[in-house]
């Protein structure tokens, strides 16, 4: 049984098409991670997966909850908004370049969306936000502004705002790129605790030794399709297909 | 997108809360304040308008006692209120605004010195004349080539705005006319030698340029100027009554003796009065009295003393005009947020309808707009007391920009932002609200600081709809002690203190939302550009 389902998924942006339809299947607790070169749609898959970029054409369905147009004509109403908050709520997403509020405290950053959006009485909110900032190794910041933090405390931050939505999926769109390189592992580190504890996450990343040292999944995406899907001892030592092998090349 | 529309109303509700409705109350309120029941007319008190900065003799302030307004005017119309058995209260407005206001009901007669023209019974009507002078020229005191008007082609002539003079100066021909909103600023400008002479009714020469050292009155008196109280065309019943008081004032000899006290009586009036008795001066007459007390020759003593008097009458002055700027500003900024939110979140056409409006009041002056909603609203049937259309000339005139600082403060609140709020789950309306609003709030505050500041000085121009203010109480003052310098610097200083406080809030509330960290960070960046750009500059 699959949590992601992703069928026909097509998008683009004016005349270029980003995503050429996707098919992909994922099985709830895996750590899956999508490379490729800059422009090859893996951003763009993500984004379109919560529903901050619409999808033109095809079917999205996460954890119950389901996005589909059947072309970029059909209107987009009220209700198509309403599924994809709905959607969102079960969604973690956390993005290269952190995006805490600058205008609240770190706490107040993970408490927002429970008591906001969930209706979570406030000091349950506060109880559950303390635990994860302690998870993320945070607790003694939690009353700093986010411009006090640091890149990695930042990023750390932003999961555990994300997973106060005790979200069924993480999303991670780049989540090391913006990351002094010594930064890069205490991220890294804390997707890893994740993964253990069962969370599914899609990361798409540039990070290959993350990929291969801590995925279940790789997935190698081109110009819009995808062009394969591998264990990533597999994929990266013996790729099936020759862009695959190209583009593992210049980083192997 | 529907969805974002049916969001908008939603913020729209949220956002626009109490200072709409307050607003729309005192505006209703102010509406039925002037309807009156005609019958209870003949109790009330005539109300009479006039500009109290004209200055001496017409309607001043007592230079010794500066709250009141005393003149040769204000005893005549409190003579034939006296005679019809009513009191007189004074509704002060700008000499432009006299006529406009009168149409409007602001008041029910004019006495101000308005001469009886063709022109002017033609919008207004007047009372049989009450006061008979002529055009005076004055010139300064080292001038000997000006002897009469013919002497004046060629040259400079200032004279007061609309006035009589002025039409007379244009008949003339080959005089370059220079024109002033007030007597006092046309002799200084004479004296200065911006122009060569003016040319005024007598009275205004007599109290301002005869006692001035440096002036001098030259020439016959030129044609005959008749003074008439001033009423709305349908109000025959009071045009009658009052004429009748004036003839009796006449026959008694009280209007004679009003001028006599003012050293104003003069060979015209004694041929249309029919009074040709010798001038009786009993002193004190008022007009040696104006003289000891508005001496010119004042040392620097004298002079403080003089500013302590005037600074309860100018506290009270910056107390209105904080108050207009308060409430005009609570209303700017919480009619911009409006604006603003309907321009980014409405549908189409609630968007472009908030565009269409800040291109309006931005595209059009201030001065203007005041004027449109004091004189020209009443014609549609909606009148405002001064304080509220001060009130909302200045908000609507400023929402207009406290929108578009808004809308900048929303736009800069990175996409990212919202998005991240988006990602939480969060509706449109929640991360507008939660997100989008504080962070554009704190963006708008240096802005917004720096828009009251200039709106605490736009307020000057609600002087023109009979707002008594600091600026209008700068005009009376200067005007009445010829001393614009001092008086200016202590008005100026007036407007400083009030701006000050709300820079410091400002700064002190920026602080607070901005962490010190960053700031360092954001100081030693500039620092480190700047000292980049010196370095090279310098290669």
């Amino acid at each position: 049984m699959s949590i992601v389902s992703i069928r026909g998924l097509k998008k683009s942006f004016g005349e270029h098409e980003v995503l050429k339809g996707i098919d992909l299947d994922i099985e709830p607790g895996q750590l899956i991670c999508f490379i490729g070169r800059s422009g090859c749609g893996k951003s763009t898959l993500l984004r379109t997966l919560n529903g901050l970029e619409v999808l033109d054409e095809g079917e999205i369905e996460i954890a119950g909850h389901s996005l589909s147009r059947k072309s970029k004509t059909d209107p987009l109403d009220d209700k198509f908004e309403k599924k994809a908050q709905a959607l969102r709520k079960h969604c973690g997403m956390v993005f290269q370049d952190f995006r805490l509020f600058p205008h609240m405290s770190l706490l107040e950053n993970v408490v927002l969306a429970q008591t906001v959006g969930q209706k979570i009485p406030r000091d349950e909110a506060i109880a559950k936000s303390e635990a994860l900032l302690g998870k993320v190794g945070l607790q003694a910041h939690k009353d700093k502004m986010p411009l006090q933090l640091s890149g990695g405390q930042s990023q750390r931050g932003a999961i555990a705002r994300a997973l106060a939505l005790s979200p069924a999926v993480m999303l991670y769109d780049e989540p090391t790129s913006a990351l002094d390189p010594e930064l890069v592992d205490e991220v890294l580190s804390v997707m890893k605790a994740l993964d253990q504890e069962g969370m599914t996450q899609l990361a798409v990343t540039h990070e290959m030794r993350f990929a291969r040292d801590a995925s279940d999944y790789v997935v190698y995406m081109e110009e819009g399709s995808i062009v394969e899907i591998g264990a990533p001892d597999v994929l990266f030592s013996s790729p099936k297909d020759d862009r695959t092998r190209q583009f593992l090349r210049k980083f192997l | 997108m529907k969805a974002a529309s049916r969001e908008f109303w939603k913020i729209f509700l949220t956002a626009s809360g109490t200072p709409l409705v307050v607003l729309a109350a005192a505006a209703v309120g102010a509406t039925f304040s002037f309807t009156s029941c005609p019958d209870a007319r003949a109790a009330e008190p005539i109300r009479w308008a006039a500009d109290t900065e004209s200055g001496a003799p017409l309607v001043f302030q007592d230079p010794k006692e500066p709250t009141k307004i005393i003149g040769f005017e204000r005893e005549v119309i409190e003579g034939v209120a006296r005679h019809l058995g009513r009191s007189a209260t004074l509704v002060h407005n700008s000499w432009d605004g006299l006529i406009p206001g009168l149409s409007r009901g602001n008041y029910d007669v004019i006495i101000n010195g308005l001469e009886i023209t063709e022109e002017r019974k033609r919008e207004i009507s007047f009372t049989d004349p009450y006061f008979v002078t002529f055009e005076q020229l004055a010139v300064r005191r080292d001038e000997s080539t000006i002897g009469s008007l013919a002497n004046c082609r060629g040259k400079k002539v200032g004279t007061l705005k609309f006035s009589l003079a002025q039409t007379m100066l244009e008949k003339f021909g080959g005089i370059e006319i220079v024109t002033y909103e007030a007597e006092p600023t046309a002799y200084e400008d004479l004296k200065n030698g911006r122009t060569d002479a003016v040319l005024l009714d007598a009275p205004l020469a007599i109290y301002n340029a005869k006692p001035n050292p440096a002036l001098k009155l030259v020439g016959a008196p030129i044609g005959s100027v008749l003074y008439g109280i001033g009423l709305k065309k349908s109000d025959t019943e009071l045009l009658a009554q009052m004429n009748g008081a004036l003839a009796e004032m006449v026959k008694s000899g009280e209007l004679r003796r009003i001028y006599d006290r003012y050293n104003l009586w003069n060979p015209l009036m004694a041929e249309r009065f029919g009074d040709s008795r010798e001038a009786a001066l009993e002193p004190p007459t008022m007009y040696e009295y104006y003289l000891n007390s508005t001496n010119r020759e004042r040392t620097i003593t004298e002079r403080l003393k003089l500013y302590v008097t005037f600074l309860p009458i100018l506290a009270k002055g910056a107390l209105t005009t904080l108050n207009i700027s308060l409430v005009a500003m609570v209303l700017a900024v919480g009619l911009g947020l409006i604006l603003a939110l309907m321009r980014l979140y409405g549908p189409k056409p609630v968007a472009i309808l908030s565009l269409i409006y800040i291109e309006l009041i931005r595209g059009t002056p201030l001065l203007i707009q005041l004027f449109f909603i004091f004189y020209a609203l009443p014609h549609v049937g909606i009148r405002l007391s001064p304080f509220v259309a001060a009130v909302l000339g200045l908000g609507l005139n400023y929402a207009a920009y406290e929108a578009e600082n808004y809308r900048a403060g929303i736009l800069g609140v990175a996409k990212a932002q919202s998005e991240a709020g988006l990602a939480l789950g969060l509706s449109n309306r929640q991360t507008v609200r939660y997100i989008v609003i504080p962070q554009a709030l704190r963006i708008v505050i240096p802005p917004i600081t720096n828009d009251f500041i200039s709106l605490l000085k736009d307020s000057s121009l609600v002087s023109v709809i009979t707002m008594v203010e600091l600026t209008k109480l700068y005009g009376q003052l200067a005007s009445t002690y010829y001393d614009f310098l001092g008086i200016g610097l202590l008005v100026a200083m007036f407007y400083l203190l009030l701006g000050l406080p709300f820079v410091r809030l400002a700064r002190y509330v920026e602080n607070r939302l901005t962490p010190t960290e960053a700031k360092e960070q954001r100081i030693g960046l500039s620092k480190r550009l700047l000292g980049r750009a010196l370095t090279s500059s310098l290669k």
